[in-house]
């Protein structure tokens, strides 16, 4: 996921629909120096990782943010993190006593 | 935007070579980290015991030890919180833990640093989320306060 986000064209692009408005890849096209190719590419490859996800809207595709797959590893990190801290404090008391 | 790694830096009130030995002694730490491991830590080779926290006994917990750089660098990959013994973890890469020792007044600053979080599949997150019981309450709740804030 975060290898996902470390490309300037992708972060572009997630920062575009951080807003939450779904938006089509012509609109996604537009002001970039990017074909439509290549934004199709990027949105697959966030779609594929959970960043983003596509819903068809009539004859148009439109793309919009998953916020909760930030979220979701932002827990995470934050459960482990708390884990690690109780730990360490069974260390502190270990090693100080 | 969420990192991939967990960072601490805490300091001892403890000689390094203390500090060392908690860490590295397989006994000692498995009195703080709460396992019962079967044998010394070797590079390169599996460490692995049961757990001793409370309700979780039936639990295997398992690395693989990197580096013992004594008094300077323990380092160790496993699978964070793998907890259900029904799944083969084995498939899934591993996250790196470091712990790196430097001597300062009066004690030891002890850091320790785990990362490649970005490569943990999806739903092992959301599985050591839903398994945590203790603690988890709170944090939920200083995560609501922190979105809350935006």
């Amino acid at each position: 996921m975060f290898a996902a986000l470390g490309d300037e064209t992708r972060l572009a692009l997630v920062a575009k629909l951080c807003g939450g408005e779904s938006r089509s890849i012509s609109q996604l096209t537009e002001g970039s120096k990017l074909t439509r190719q290549a934004v199709t590419k990027h949105l697959h490859v966030l779609e594929r990782v959970g960043i983003v996800r596509c819903v068809q809207a009539g004859r148009e595709r439109l793309f919009e943010f998953k916020p909760e797959s930030v979220e979701e590893m932002k827990q995470y990190l934050e459960f482990v993190s708390a884990k690690w801290d109780e730990a360490l404090g069974r260390l502190r008391s270990f090693v100080e006593e | 935007m969420a990192k991939d790694r967990i960072e601490k830096r805490i300091e001892l009130r403890a000689p390094v070579a203390r500090v060392w030995r908690a860490l590295t002694d397989y006994r000692e730490f498995g009195e703080w980290f709460r396992v019962k491991l079967e044998g010394p830590f070797v590079a390169g080779e599996v460490a692995k015991g049961n757990i001793t926290w409370p309700g979780y006994e039936h639990l295997v917990w398992e690395a693989v030890i990197e580096k013992i750089e004594p008094e300077r660098l323990f380092s160790f990959t496993w699978h964070p919180y793998a907890t259900d013994a029904k799944v083969d973890y084995s498939t899934e890469t591993p996250t790196l833990v470091e712990f790196r020792l430097e001597a300062i007044e009066g004690g030891t600053l002890l850091m320790l640093t785990e990362s490649g979080f970005d490569k943990v599949p999806a739903n092992r997150r959301e599985e050591a989320f839903l398994r945590n019981d203790g603690g988890w309450t709170q944090q939920m709740k200083n995560i609501e306060t922190h979105v809350a804030q935006g």
